[in-house]
């Protein structure tokens, strides 16, 4: 059943959040809050715990949470299973997406629309009703067909890979959407159609996650804060022009902080 | 460290066998225990011809001096042959003649197993044999069958009305001297399923049998002989399930199917016998044997199985390609979970020209389980353009779990071409949580990732069960998955 939702809370808020990977702390008291309608970019070099902030909110295995709370839409998120959060509307777009031989796109993706439709309490679609749906996702996404009668990204490129992503994003029709790394491994003309895909998607009951090394994604998905995270805490954060003052500084002054 | 997903999918492997309910029926049995006298008590109760009981009584003392196989990746407890019921058949006065002489609580089991034995079956356009322990209760469909000139009954049936058909054709696959469990089924099999189609007639339903063990303690010996006459096409499907006991039972059955010229064979099995607990008590011991004989030219077997099943699996369905251009394929899904072994895979004997052969096997390990795919492609000096195609691939869910595979290639033609192809391969925590972050449960998750790597061979099933046997990939792997 979906959750019962606050409408007036924000979106996602997250307070002091603390989390342990294999017993070392790598988030150390996140603050951070995204209201519905608001795109935020969370910034940061490597290893400041930006993959390890959208696995936990996402609900992945072997991420010990120490402390602090994750509401989402009012409601505790952590106490959900992987599965729950996602039926529930929140969707990570991976930094790399997983291979899974043997299982075509088209019945992976079917799989995954019946699976959140189920839990809305809406109708399952037949293959007939979701190859319909699909098609005309696909082609705004340049997804071809072909590519969804192979396995689950085997022998995907970067760039197909990320618009598959996108692809199941659209799809799925989440209410909080987190792009982890997206413009890793995609050249400008592939970032472009993803970037266009997810910002389509952008409504005023809809929030986004960003995260990523680099400013140049934020050209094309324009946030409306920008966060710095360093040493598994917010450093700093600001409108989108932060963004573009890290592109010129790097990420040098947050080095040593907050060790 | 530990993870919620992998202990989900253990979970999964815990849940209850669904077939495992007993049906309380009176029982009419043979004394305990394995003797000429116990041949004899069944022989007698079949009314069969001399000629039978001598054949029988000759595998038993073949029998006595063979001993077990040891070279499969198996391990059990020793089999006390002494301690288990060789004739086991529901008490009914006569013996039903028609449905409804039938035994309602007999059709019932049915009914909870899903065997569409009723008008059911003619709704499905399934014809089914079914065994219940060792005789044959009905029979359907029979009359469109006949009209076709089809005989599809049981054996013992069969043995009474077209006892010409049977002394010819049985053994001459499966001889009695073949090996330690197909001697012993020779020497006391009890029932089973016996089909011929006559020359240039295509069967135009699939036939079906559901074997059912019922009694404590019965061993199951059915006997299965198919005969497809010249240019005759027939496809066959076999399901099985047994009730959850916790001592072991021992199932060995014999399959025997010839071919002639341009004729077609095409079995598929559905084996779901009770595998025991999620702590490896109890279970069918799955001892059997299969063989198809392409003995005309451009004949073809296919072999289809899918062996979810059973505590241990021993078994190799195999084909004889003597008939020049003749073709035999072996499909295989093989899954176990917990504690289940499963030992097999198939034999492709190339003697004729021009033969050519395929296997494809899917191996599937969960839990603390052994899969072992043991094959062996052997090319005769006269096969001359012999061909195989061998794709063997592992997948193993977990860390405690055994993937094996013994692949046997003998080549005595040098114009033979055999290919050898083998994968292993893992379900990840990563491939897990991708498909749980789109919102599917691990169980669907597993089920579909397993199907997905089945594919090839469940492609291969009859229609009908294609679906049945999707569910029943999902369902043996609930709880395994890590």
């Amino acid at each position: 059943m979906p959750m019962a939702t606050n409408n007036e809370a924000p979106l996602l808020e997250i307070r002091n959040l603390r989390a342990k990977v294999e017993g070392r702390e790598i988030l150390k008291g996140i603050d951070l809050t995204i209201p519905a309608g608001e795109v935020h970019a969370v910034m940061g070099p490597n290893g400041s715990g930006k993959s390890t902030l959208s696995y936990v909110l996402a609900g992945r295995d072997g991420y010990e949470i120490t402390d602090g709370t994750v509401l989402y839409r009012g409601r505790d998120l952590l106490a959900l299973k992987p599965e729950e959060r996602a039926c529930d509307g929140i969707f990570l777009a991976f930094q790399y997406p997983v291979e899974i031989p043997g299982v075509t796109g088209f019945n992976f993706l079917k799989t995954a629309v019946n699976s959140v439709r189920r839990h809305r309490g809406e109708s399952e679609l037949d293959a007939m009703q979701f190859l319909k749906l699909v098609r005309k996702k696909a082609a705004d996404l340049g997804v071809g067909e072909e590519m969804l009668k192979r396995a689950v990204n085997s022998g995907f490129s970067g760039g197909e890979k990320k618009r598959y992503e996108a692809l199941q994003m659209a799809l799925l029709e989440p209410r909080l959407m987190i792009l982890d790394e997206t413009d890793s491994g995609l050249d400008i003309d592939a970032l472009k159609v993803v970037a266009e895909g997810v910002t389509r998607m952008r409504s005023p009951e809809r929030g986004m996650l960003v995260i990523t090394h680099y400013q140049r994604i934020l050209d094309y998905i324009l946030p409306d804060r920008v966060h710095v995270l360093a040493h598994g805490q917010i450093a700093q954060s600001g409108g989108p022009e932060l963004a573009h003052e890290l592109e010129r500084t790097g990420y040098a002054q947050y080095a040593g902080q907050a060790a | 460290m530990m993870t919620d997903g992998m202990d989900q999918v253990r979970s999964l492997a815990e849940q209850k066998y669904k077939y495992g309910f007993i049906t309380d029926i009176e029982a009419d049995v043979a004394p305990k225990g394995l003797s000429e006298d116990t041949i004899r008590f069944i022989s007698a109760k079949k009314n069969e011809p001399e000629w039978l009981l001598e054949w029988r009584l000759r595998a038993y003392r073949l029998w006595l001096n063979q001993v077990e196989p040891r070279w499969a990746k198996i391990h059990h407890a020793p089999i006390d042959y002494q301690d288990s019921y060789y004739y086991s058949a529901p008490k009914t006065k006569d013996g039903p003649k028609s449905m409804d002489e039938v035994d309602p609580k007999l059709l019932e089991t049915y009914e909870k197993l899903g065997v569409p034995l009723h008008e059911r079956a003619i709704l499905a356009g399934v014809a089914v044999d079914a065994v219940f322990d060792s005789v044959s209760v009905a029979t359907t469909y029979k009359g469109k069958l006949e009209e076709l000139g089809i005989i599809f009954m049981s054996m013992s049936e069969a043995v009474t009305k077209h006892p010409d058909l049977v002394r010819r054709y049985l053994g001459s696959v499966v001889p009695y001297s073949d090996n330690y469990f197909a001697t012993l089924n020779s020497a006391v099999f009890t029932d089973g399923s016996f089909v011929y189609v006559p020359p240039g007639v295509h069967c135009p339903m699939e036939l079906s049998t559901y074997f059912r063990i019922n009694a404590a303690n019965t061993g199951q010996f059915e006997r299965t002989l198919i005969i497809a006459d010249k240019g005759a096409y027939v496809s066959y499907l076999e399901g099985c399930t047994a009730p959850m006991r916790d001592e072991n039972q021992l199932h060995a059955a014999v399959v025997e199917l010839v071919a002639l010229d341009e004729a077609q064979i095409k079995y598929s099995t559905v084996q779901n016998w009770y595998p025991g607990d999620e702590n490896g008590k109890g279970g069918i011991y799955n001892f059997v044997t299969k063989r198809g004989a392409c003995r005309g030219r451009a004949s073809r077997i296919s072999w289809t199985q899918v062996e979810t099943g059973s505590a241990i699996t021993w078994k190799y369905p195999s084909c004889i390609l003597q008939g020049d251009d003749s073709v035999g394929e072996f499909y295989s899904v093989a899954i176990t979970n917990n504690y289940q072994q499963a030992d097999t895979g198939t034999k492709m004997i190339h003697i004729g020209r021009n033969t050519r052969s395929q296997i494809i096997s899917k191996g599937i390990s969960a839990g603390h389980a052994d899969n072992t795919y043991r094959g062996l492609v052997r090319v005769l000096p006269k096969a001359e353009g012999a061909r195989n195609h061998t794709q063997c691939d592992s997948l193993l869910i977990g860390n405690h779990c055994g993937a094996h595979t013994a692949p046997y290639i003998e080549s005595r033609n040098p114009s033979a071409r055999i290919e050898h192809e083998a994968t292993t391969s893992k379900i990840s925590e990563d491939q897990l949580f991708y498909a749980r972050q789109r919102g599917m449960s691990s169980e669907e998750a597993v089920s579909l990732i397993v199907n997905g790597f089945c594919r090839d061979v469940l492609q291969h099933l009859p229609m009908e069960f294609a679906v049945e046997a999707q569910k029943l990939v999902g369902i043996s792997l609930e709880g395994s998955v890590g």
